[in-house]
């Protein structure tokens, strides 16, 4: 990994025209990808796409945040900011998987849930919140992988997983640097110093025990060799779906919960004072 | 996350012309809903519900305790556990620190045993006055502990949630909470076990988008506000203002969130009865 950079100079390159997206490398990664669309519910949100496909051979699903490659996509997809319908499609595709005994990967990339009128009144809180511990018994491999931004728990609603990669110039943060230095000090100006002492970058992720995983990025950034960013992230996914398939599901459910459950840091106030 | 949450009964020291000689039965507060100016003493008599519009306002934890359990029936757990500093975020340690010779609190959760009129149940209170609640490391270990230890013990859970949300302090370890806690609500009801939610002023943020919104019964208290994201981002958002209503408890019922509003001297009576429907305090 090419250490010298900063957060923020990690942010740049994940912001960079160009940055591949989700639609970019679902060709490469997978042989075969059948769309499916809408949460049966409401409608069918943009901003996560999910569908069947094949991974090396292995049927999978795949549900993905989908970022736009110019305005005219990111306007379509809401600049890959979810409404409660991205969510709950999400968790229809992951139910649907479980049923099939397909594992399920999921592409994290987006700057938090959509924060609106609509959203609040569909109930943004309760689908996160539903996908948060609905994936956490689904009853098939779950591996999640942050391709850009993974901003709040519009981003943990696709998180809850066995293993979690990131690419590594991404991201993942409890809210974007811009909210963070809004909310904190109530200034979005100063997004570049809250990026820099958010400790969010992939370095951070291994550290803090969030991520497993870091998917090297081609010299420069994901968008100077998408070939090799693809087969780079190919080659994990296949290594990790045929690894978690060949272990008992009860077993993998008591991993994924002890993965979540030893996150955190606290002492005894006797111990400290 | 955890911001837009101005909303205490701001107190207001107004004297009245010529009347200074009993100045504590004359103050008054100001009631963030309907404006209304109370005196203190009445709006502390009411468990601090206006008597003008019936928002509930914030109670402090000893405040909760005592108006909805038996007394002396509430047994502290994890009572001594703080948080440490995991991203090393500057002057978090030392804001800890007063806060908890200022609240008396260790941290925003009290989590424990007690009885509602007999029946034992595991519960946690959230109390707003440390760090508006937010949800960091110490939050999410005692809530996922409150939670292992019903399904050990087959007790129901009561939370009363008030939070802005995540802990901005402890970065993505917050956020990582939220995961936590709802894993450990999601075996808790894999086993059988009765959860049941009351949201309070304010209920926002990750921990909406958690453990708040995965009761099997949700209850809110009157005029409190309920929602994701932040009042200010939105508004920063869609640049127009929202209408006064927006977010509060009876909007989420309009909107399907919350099966059912309750007043604060009814809550021990409702919780009680839902404990025995569920079949809890049979034997």
């Amino acid at each position: 990994m090419d250490e010298k950079k900063t957060a923020w100079e990690r942010l740049q390159l994940v912001h960079t025209k160009g940055r591949p997206t989700i639609r970019d490398y679902i060709p490469l990664i997978f042989s075969e990808f059948y769309e499916m669309h809408g949460d049966r519910l409401y409608g069918d949100d943009k901003a996560i796409i999910g569908g069947v496909a094949v991974l090396d051979g292995i049927p999978v699903t795949v549900i993905a945040q989908v970022k736009g490659r110019d305005i005219n996509e990111n306007k379509n997809c809401n600049f890959a900011m979810p409404h409660p319908e991205g969510y709950r499609k999400a968790l229809r595709l992951a139910k649907q998987a479980e049923k099939f005994h397909r594992p399920v990967i999921c592409f994290i990339d987006t700057p938090g849930a959509f924060c609106g009128i609509a959203a609040e009144e569909r109930g943004q809180g309760e689908a996160i919140a539903k996908n948060i511990a609905e994936f956490m018994t689904l009853r098939t491999p779950v591996i999640s992988v942050v391709l850009g931004e993974g901003g709040s728990g519009g981003a943990l609603a696709l998180g809850v997983c066995d293993e979690l990669a990131m690419l590594e110039n991404a991201q993942y943060s409890v809210v974007s640097p811009r909210g963070f230095a809004s909310i904190l000090w109530k200034d979005a100006s100063r997004e570049q110093e809250a990026c820099n002492i958010m400790k969010i970058t992939a370095e951070d992720m291994l550290r803090l025990g969030v991520a497993e995983t870091v998917i090297k990025e081609p010299l420069g950034g994901a968008h100077n060799d998408l070939d090799k960013i693809s087969e780079n992230i190919k080659e994990y996914l296949s290594l990790k779906i045929r690894e978690k398939l060949q272990k008992d599901i009860d077993e993998l459910l008591k991993e994924r919960y002890t993965k979540f459950r030893k996150i955190g840091e606290f002492t005894n106030l006797s111990d400290f004072e | 996350m955890g911001e837009g949450m101005l909303s205490f009964f701001g107190v207001v020291k107004k004297r009245f012309n010529g009347s200074n000689n009993d100045d504590d039965n004359r103050e008054t507060v100001k009631c963030p809903r309907c404006q209304s100016l109370v005196f203190l003493q009445k709006y502390e008599e009411l468990h601090r519900v206006c008597p003008n519009c019936n928002y509930h306002g914030r109670l402090s934890t000893p405040e909760r305790i005592e108006i909805t359990f038996d007394e002396g029936s509430f047994r502290e757990l994890d009572s001594d556990m703080i948080s440490k500093n995991p991203i090393d975020f500057p002057d978090y340690s030392e804001k800890q620190q007063e806060l908890r010779k200022s609240t008396g609190l260790n941290d925003a959760v009290v989590t424990g045993t007690a009885t509602i009129r007999g029946i034992e149940v595991v519960a946690g209170i959230m109390d707003s006055r440390y760090m508006m609640g937010s949800m960091g490391s110490v939050v999410g270990e005692k809530i996922t502990r409150a939670f292992e230890y019903a399904t050990e013990n087959k007790l129901p859970v009561i939370l009363f949630t008030a939070s802005g949300g995540a802990r901005m302090q402890e970065g993505i370890v917050s956020l990582m909470q939220m995961a936590k806690t709802s894993g450990a609500v999601k075996l808790h009801s894999d086993s059988g076990g009765l959860y049941i939610t009351v949201l309070t002023d304010p209920t926002t943020g990750g921990v909406t988008a958690s453990f708040a919104s995965l009761g099997d019964v949700i209850i809110a208290e009157p005029k409190v506000l309920i929602g994701f994201a932040g009042r200010r981002v939105i508004e920063s958002t869609i640049r127009q203002r929202l209408p006064e209503d927006f977010q509060l408890a009876e909007f989420m019922q309009e909107h399907g969130f919350v099966d059912m509003i309750a007043d604060r001297k009814k809550m021990r009576s409702t919780l009680y009865h839902l404990l025995k429907i569920h079949g809890y305090g049979e034997d």
